[in-house]
């Protein structure tokens, strides 16, 4: 018996600025969990993380999430997903403000 | 200090041309990230989970205010503003751009730094006691066999491709700073039969998954020859440890499997052969890097103003926590607490090091120093300057009195930065410290360490703290799970594991029991936390951490 499949958005970190991105089903790569494709059937998603780890000269660390369907599109379900989402739980940085890697704009 | 010479500076700066042109070639594609990697970690780049991370070295924790101030600079301008100072005295940069490395790395070598062998299989940055050249206790400073180590392993050709990563650590002080028992090879500066100094020599201790203490391979080795034998041991560890798991790979499996006493054997029959080829270059080399860490010209002034400050409450419980003896007893060394609470544990704003380079300059001889517990100390403050420095530190946020109590914790950077890490480790010290401020016990409870890391890989060094925190995964939520009476001093302890894990909002609680218990069942206030813990062993602190489960035997 193969177990039920949880369903997963492809992610990587940007190759030029390191931040945390997402495939979405027109092939773009996204900041924001909420736009990436869910992917629903194993197969495919085995295909799309193909698709996502050819693009070697955008992106680096590709692999396969577990999420969920959310009012606003996919939701992570794993605790380090959530973090990956927002950003550093010390200081209001990255994500969370909005603020790419780099240096703060004063 | 050591500055670079030539041959330092022409070496240093090559390297820089070749990563510059390395990331270039990554950029515009014709570099894949698998022939990139190892490259980029070369030069101290990793990928982290939000961003890039560059790793800088500090050797043996030693830096000069310009070079602190330089640290500022770059975070201010290509990176947000702050530095993480670590447990392997190495600053880290946590949001770079890939572009912006190579003008980093160049920044850093103008002012003789770098990021070389922080990463890697070859042996890392050489750390040592924070404490080295102003302690009281010290028999020498040893940092200039430190620096001797640098350069003997930087670039080794035999040595670039170790089984694992190396750590040596070095101590002139019988006591332990330097978490000696904790390293590859642990070196502890002791006097030989006539009273000639020398080294006791560990081998195969460390942290991680399998955490184990040092064993003493030689009890003497003479100062001469420190080099040829230290490269027997790296050799020995080449040929024979394992490269068929990476997680036996580490010279303290080896020990562990060959037994010290073969590893004994087979390094001093290395010893044996390669001791003739070290003609006394190195020993040359050696007299001119000593006369580079030459002490300060002390000053010699009334302590006064020291004296009359302790009547005010607030300089005097800084002055009881944050200073410790110095050689010259006109002098104290000042470790300025990087642990505000509710503050990152280890961070500094790049205005908090422009002050603290400033204070260096002006009252400390121009030293600065980055301990393994991520603190920074000014080695050399006269008394007299004590107050000036005090209030100075108090206006930017760096006053806090806390060096080895409860707050003072080491914390790595866990899942808010590490890819690595099954669970965060800053917000549970930032929350541990608040509390303990809101409860007014800190000073009360007297010296205590907790030490927390956010994967089994124990970069926070839970093992060796009193109080030790792992962060884990269980089951898709964190968990934290505490080991009791570790120590990471001369007389070194794994701690022990006190039972199951607590949850995120149940950590801090379960802290605060375990403190309180304490306070219940010490003989008297001078009994420390580590103390009333061996000799009432964990009977009454698991008691508390799950007061539960005692009901239940009860009943
Ligand atoms: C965030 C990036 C980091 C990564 C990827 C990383 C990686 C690792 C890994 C893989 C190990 C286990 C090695 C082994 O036992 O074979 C380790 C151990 C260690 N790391 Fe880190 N680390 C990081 C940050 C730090 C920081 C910030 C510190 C200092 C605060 C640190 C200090 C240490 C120490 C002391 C050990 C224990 C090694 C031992 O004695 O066996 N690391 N690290
Ligand atoms: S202990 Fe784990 S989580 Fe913490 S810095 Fe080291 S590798 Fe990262």
């Amino acid at each position: 018996m193969s177990r039920k499949f949880t369903p997963k958005v492809v992610t990587a970190n940007d190759l030029l600025i390191g931040d945390v991105v997402y495939l979405t089903a027109d092939n773009r790569w996204t900041r924001e969990h909420h736009e990436a494709e869910l992917i629903e059937d194993e197969a495919h998603a085995q295909l799309r993380l193909l698709d996502g780890a050819a693009q070697k000269n955008v992106v680096v660390g590709v692999y396969l999430a577990d999420a969920i369907a959310g009012p606003d599109g996919p939701e992570p379900i794993h605790f380090r997903e959530v973090f990956r989402t927002r950003g550093p739980s010390n200081y209001a940085m990255g994500k969370q403000v909005g603020e790419l890697p780099g240096p703060r704009q004063h | 200090m050591y500055s670079y010479n030539e041959f330092d500076e022409a070496f240093v700066r090559e390297r820089v041309a070749q990563f510059s042109q390395q990331v270039a070639r990554r950029i515009d594609g014709s570099l894949t990230e698998d022939e990139f990697k190892p490259l980029r970690l070369m030069n101290g780049l990793y990928l982290q989970l939000h961003a890039y991370m560059l790793r800088v070295a500090i050797p043996y924790g030693t830096l000069n205010p310009n070079q602190m101030r330089q640290l500022a600079h770059i975070a201010e301008t290509w990176d947000k503003g702050y530095g993480h100072f670590t447990t392997r005295q190495n600053i880290q940069f946590n949001w770079p751009l890939l572009k912006d490395v190579p003008a980093m790395l160049s920044a850093l070598a103008d002012v003789g730094m770098h990021a070389i062998q922080t990463s890697g299989n070859c042996v890392r940055n050489v750390t040592s006691d924070h404490f080295a050249g102003a302690a009281a206790d010290e028999i020498e400073d040893p940092r200039p066999y430190a620096e001797l180590l640098r350069q003997w392993s930087t670039d080794h050709p035999e040595f670039s491709f170790l089984p694992r990563k190396f750590k040596i650590a070095i101590t002139g002080a019988p006591n332990d700073r330097a978490v000696t028992k904790a390293h590859d090879i642990g070196l502890r500066m002791v006097r030989g039969p006539k009273g000639q100094p020398g080294f006791e020599v560990l081998v195969g201790g460390g942290l991680g998954r399998t955490p184990m203490i040092g064993q003493v391979v030689r009890e003497f080795l003479p100062i001469e020859d420190l080099l040829p034998y230290t490269e027997a041991i790296l050799s020995v560890y080449n040929l024979l440890g394992r490269r068929d798991n990476k997680y036996k790979a580490r010279i303290k499996i080896t020990v562990h499997e060959t037994g010290l006493d073969e590893i004994r054997r087979l390094v001093e029959e290395r010893f044996a052969e390669i001791r003739p080829t070290f003609h006394g270059h190195d020993q040359d080399l050696l007299e001119d890097i000593r006369a580079a860490f030459a002490p300060p010209a002390f000053r010699n002034a009334p302590t006064d103003a020291h004296d009359a400050a302790l009547a005010d409450p607030v300089y005097r419980a800084w002055a009881d926590t944050n200073l410790a003896a110095h050689r010259n007893a006109q002098y104290a060394i000042v470790t300025i607490s990087l642990k505000k609470h509710g503050e990152t544990p280890g961070d500094a704003t790049a205005d908090q090091m422009r002050l603290m380079a400033d204070l260096a300059e002006r009252y400390g001889h121009g030293e600065l120093r980055i301990s393994h517990e991520q603190n920074v100390i000014l080695p050399h403050v006269h008394k007299a300057d004590l107050p000036a420095v005090h209030a100075a530190l108090r206006g930017a946020g760096l006053g806090t009195a806390n060096i080895g109590l409860i707050s003072d914790m080491i914390a790595c950077p866990g899942m808010d930065y590490c890819a690595l890490a099954t669970a965060r480790s800053i917000p549970v010290a930032q929350d541990i410290a608040t509390r303990f401020d809101e409860l007014k016990l800190e000073h009360d409870v007297g010296p205590l360490k907790i030490k927390i890391s956010g994967c089994i890989n124990a970069c926070g060094h839970h093992h060796v703290g009193h109080i030790g925190i792992l962060g884990l995964d269980r089951a898709g939520v964190e968990n934290y799970q505490i080991t009791l009476g570790g120590d990471g001093t001369e007389t070194a302890v794994i701690g022990e594991r006190a039972g199951p894990g607590f949850a995120y909002d149940e950590i801090v609680p379960a802290i605060e029991r375990l403190v309180q218990a304490y306070l219940k069942n010490r003989e008297a206030p001078e009994e420390t936390f580590l103390e009333a813990y061996r000799r009432l062993g964990l009977g009454p602190f698991k008691a508390a951490l799950y007061p539960a489960e005692g009901k239940q035997d009860a009943a």
